[in-house]
């Protein structure tokens, strides 16, 4: 169990190319933080420095307080689940599980006593003189963790462990991990790049693109405070929808003004927050969530009404998405199942002006 | 489908293209198929089978052929009882045996070193290393025999089996490392990385994850060190003229050709018997052994 | 290639548990150090046994007879001037261009034949169309060298059986060549046909749908989409047998010991006979050294098409 820090890391490669660009970041004790991002954005890269595969251009890694940039992956307590599963194909799934520990020449007793164990927190006790051939993808999935387990290193690295799953058996070993995290307490470090397995498992969440980290937070932060257009658009499926406008004084209040001339009022309570902006091109920001159909007696404030013609209609059974094009943008909305939405007629929406963001489209940084 | 590609059956384009049927193109396709498969087995097996035939015949029947000679009247195991009653055969059998292992042994512990090196490992040229193997398999045992032949001679290993032990290696090594890079490439780099985590160092990593994992690999590379060892004519022909210390291939070439009346039978009986052991394994081993015939092209 | 596979993995300590003060950069020095001692051995057979040879070939051409003179370029000119040696490339190249084109012909076939029997069926053809190749040739040749014998020959009598006349195989110039390159065929063809199959059977089967679909026939699907996947994999297996076949010795060592008044010699025998039999070793290397222009182009053309399917796949 160890806290684990970096310290401006920078991965280079040949060339001068970086891949990361000198990354903070503060892990506490028993903490589980998800690197989230799109391909490419470093957040591997940055993984495989903590876990020794990949040299450290320039920065420190701490685990447990110790610097470990020069320290081989053997040496540093940590424990890897790769995306294939690394699964010794030659090995029963007890010899697989048992491997590290024989290396590092434990008792044959203390190797069974926890292997045992693992295998009992994972529920794969019957599979333990199976080959990895003879396993289901998901069986598989346990076994890589259970070795992790059973090494009880001081840190749990995942590396997109669930992207080879199915759908159905992703959400399935996404509880799952999240029950093994609650059992053994081990600090996490995990890379994925689905936003909703990271939002899912994470105690914090890290964002990550072009190899800089664009906001750490923990989830519900992360979705109803983005500090940039990236974080903005990245978590929340559909994606945020963007509208380029104008912020306009309309005597008292502010005004967002849509390039068609369409008036969506800004809340009071934002006025002063967006003041410096006023008169100036931004780009107003609403979640499909947020841009939903009218409700009788709806309470909440700040609600603008729309008319607008849905091109596509996608019903999901608890929600139906609805695309359409405002003033020449593409946006979604989330409307309820039960209202008659059909493409080419008129649909009247409310958005939820209390929700909206902004967007400086110079600075991409949310106002 | 492609049952009909390459049949004289298919249908021709063309205007009028006339509308074929499915059930007779692909019968026709699979009567051709049949029958050059026929006649193909029938040559390539015509000789072995030929070889079968006569080591079975007395020299009487060999000398006096009366109607076909590709049937045995009075089948003897004489041919085959002599040879093996005759030291100096014996002698062929066990020089090959000794060359062989030994070549063997000392190729796959180069090649599966050397490969994994190539492979996995990286030092300052093995890129060009690994270029080099390949255009060393390239070389021909004919072009180098003469130059091998003084420097074998310098060392007093002419007339050796040692001698071949020795330059055996220049038939065998380039071709198993080459094979060995591919399996050992197609290992997933994540296997390493989790021996690596798991703590083990580069020899544990060599033993324990690449030699099991690539054992089929392994298989059809002993299998081909053996088979080209087993097989190699060029340099104990060149390197050896006693008798005690040939092997099959020149021992049942040379010594089992004497003078002008050809003891035929038995000749076919040694070239039989001299070639069971690659056949033998062939026919165990034949997965493993198509494997690494075609490995070479495949991989790498 | 797979050798940048670790380009960007650091390296693990070996031997004893790591020490505090063994950087990363040293276990990488050290990798490439414990790397280069493992390829040693490797080394030192290209090296020693291959291309030291090789040098010393080119070196030992350039002595006289008695190995005790430089004598220059007068081997390779004694050699061009005799009409026996300009025999010897003459036949060498016939037979390898002859042999390795019905060798990839017939092997096209019989894999295409292959290729279309039922599954089930393909392994015991498989096998027995294979035995060729696996008997070493000098001990098939043999069988060869007596199914061509003057006297009992049992081709002959097949041919007589078939009112066909008799064939002197070994005995007329022509024929002996001929006969060289039968056996030659024989016992190549195999090779080409698994390589093929190999090739065939890794060309994904929805090609074969998607071009039936678009209204490709059986002669369509094989020009358009069965050639073009197979083309490197060709390319590379006639290289290959064309150096194996041009520098081959059993076959004409066996059959015809370079016969009947040496004009069956190929550049192998020929220089066994000069360097070894006779004695005149420097001659002898520079018969052989006489293979090596072809070879080289040859290996150029094997080492482009493999670069360049190692690019495509990358």
């Amino acid at each position: 169990m160890a806290q684990v820090t970096l310290n401006r890391i920078v991965k280079e490669y040949e060339g001068g190319v970086q891949a990361v660009k000198g990354i903070d970041l503060d892990i506490a004790d028993h903490e589980f933080v998800v690197l989230v991002g799109p391909s490419g954005c470093g957040k591997s890269t940055t993984l495989r420095m903590i876990a020794g595969l990949e040299e450290i251009s320039r920065g420190e890694i701490r685990i447990a307080g110790n610097v470990v940039n020069d320290i081989p992956p053997r040496d540093r307590d940590i424990a890897m689940v790769f995306q294939n599963y690394a699964l010794y194909p030659h090995m029963s799934v007890y010899d697989n599980m048992a491997f590290g520990l024989m290396l590092r020449k434990f008792p044959k007793e203390e190797i069974r006593r926890r292997v045992e164990n693992a295998a009992r927190i994972l529920d794969i006790g019957m599979l333990l003189d199976r080959k990895p051939k003879a396993l289901s993808g998901g069986q598989r999935q346990r076994v890589a963790m259970g070795r992790a387990i059973v090494r009880d290193p001081k840190v749990f690295l995942f590396d997109e462990p669930l992207s080879n799953l199915d759908a159905k058996l992703r959400v399935q070993m996404r509880t799952e991990i999240k029950k093994v995290h609650q059992t053994v307490n081990t600090t996490t470090i995990y890379v994925t790049h689905d936003q909703v397995e990271a939002m899912t498992l994470a105690d914090r969440v890290v964002v990550m693109n072009h190899g800089v980290i664009e906001q750490v937070g923990p989830p519900q932060e992360l979705y109803h405070r983005p500090l940039t257009k990236f974080v903005a658009g990245f978590i929340g499926s559909p994606a945020m929808n963007f509208i380029p406008a104008r912020l306009a004084n309309g005597g008292a209040a502010l005004n967002v003004v849509l390039p068609g001339g369409i008036t969506l009022p800004v809340p009071e309570e934002r006025s002063r927050r967006y003041a410096a902006y006023a008169g100036k091109e931004v780009l107003f920001g609403l979640r499909p969530e947020h841009l939903t159909e009218i409700r009788p007696n709806d309470h909440r404030p700040n609600l603008a009404h729309l008319q607008l013609t849905p091109e596509v209609v996608e019903p999901m059974g608890m929600e139906t998405l609805v695309y359409t094009w405002l003033e020449g943008t593409e946006v979604s909305a989330r409307i309820d199942p039960a209202v008659a939405a059909a493409p080419g007629q008129a649909l009247p929406l409310a958005a939820d002006m209390g929700q909206m963001h902004l967007i400086d489209p110079q600075t991409d940084r949310v106002i | 489908m492609s049952a009909t590609a390459a049949t004289p059956s298919a249908a021709i384009p063309g205007l009028g293209r006339k509308i074929g049927s499915l059930r007779k193109e692909r019968r026709w396709a699979l009567i051709t198929a049949y029958v050059s498969l026929i006649v193909a087995a029938i040559v390539m097996l015509a000789p072995p089978v030929y070889m079968l035939v006569t080591s079975l015949k007395t020299s009487a029947e060999i000398s006096n052929p009366v109607g076909t000679p590709w049937i045995v009247r009075n089948p003897t195991l004489e041919n085959y009882g002599a040879l093996i009653g005759d030291p100096m055969f014996r002698g062929f059998f066990f020089n090959s045996i000794k060359v062989t292992v030994l070549v063997v042994c000392v190729t796959m512990v180069i090649s599966v070193l050397a490969a994994f090196s190539l492979a996995r490992m990286k030092f300052f040229g093995s890129q060009v290393l690994a270029t080099g193997v390949f255009l060393t398999y390239l070389v021909p045992d004919t072009l180098l025999f003469i130059p091998l032949y003084q420097i074998v001679g310098n060392l007093g290993l002419l007339n050796s089996t040692w001698g071949l032990v020795l330059v055996y290696p220049t038939l065998t090594v380039p071709f198993c490392t080459w094979i060995m890079i591919g399996y050992f490439a197609s290992i997933p780099k994540e296997l390493d990385e989790a021996a690596l985590i798991d703590g083990a160092n580069w020899m544990q990593m060599l033993t324990k994850i690449f030699i099991p994992v690539a054992l089929p690999g392994i298989i059809a590379a002993t299998i081909f060190a053996f088979t080209v060892s087993w097989a190699a004519f060029v340099y104990p022909t060149a390197f050896i003229t006693r008798p005690d210390e040939m092997p099959l291939t020149i021992g049942v070439v040379s010594q089992l050709i004497r003078g002008d009346t050809f003891a035929w039978g038995q000749l076919m009986a040694g070239a039989l018997l001299a070639a069971l052991p690659p056949v033998i394994v062939y026919a165990f081993l034949m997965d493993y052994y198509i494997a690494g015939l075609t490995a070479g092209a495949t991989k790498g | 290639m797979a050798l940048d596979a670790t380009t960007v993995t650091a390296g693990a300590a070996s031997g004893a548990p790591a020490r505090p003060g063994l950087t990363l950069q040293r276990f990488a020095r050290r990798r490439s150090t414990i790397a280069f001692i493992m390829a040693l051995p490797l080394i030192a057979v290209i090296g020693g046994l291959v291309a030291w040879p090789a040098g010393y070939a080119i070196y030992l051409s350039t002595l006289n007879r008695r190995m005790t003179a430089s004598i220059g370029l007068e081997n390779f000119a004694i050699l061009l001037e005799s009409e026996t040696f300009r025999m010897v490339i003459w036949q060498s190249c016939i037979f390898a261009f002859s042999a390795v084109v019905l060798k990839a012909l017939l092997g096209f076939w019989l894999a295409h034949m292959l290729h279309h029997i039922p599954t089930k069926g393909q392994r015991i053809w498989r096998g027995m169309l294979l035995l060729p190749w696996v008997v070493p040739p000098a001990l098939s040749t043999l069988g060869w060298w007596w199914m061509f014998d003057p006297s009992y020959s049992s081709l002959n009598w097949i041919l007589n059986a078939i009112g066909a006349p008799s064939v002197p195989w070994l005995g007329e110039p022509w024929w002996a060549r001929t006969s060289v390159i039968i056996v030659n065929v024989w016992a190549g063809t195999p090779f080409f046909m698994i390589m093929y199959l190999a090739a065939l059977k890794s060309v994904p089967d929805q090609l074969y749908e998607a071009a039936a679909i678009d209204g490709a026939t059986g002669w369509q699907g094989l020009r358009y989409v069965t050639l073009p996947m197979m083309r490197n994999i060709i390319s590379i297996t006639v290289l290959f047998s064309l150096i194996v076949t041009f520098a081959n010795y059993d076959i004409v060592r066996v059959l015809t010991n370079g016969g009947p008044r040496d004009l069956t010699h190929v550049f192998a025998s020929y220089a066994f006979q000069v360097g070894v039999l006779s004695g005149n070793i420097p001659r002898g290397a520079a018969v052989s050294l006489f293979m090596f222009p072809i070879l080289a182009v040859v290996a150029f053309f094997v080492l482009r098409g493999v670069n360049q399917r190692n690019r495509e796949m990358a």
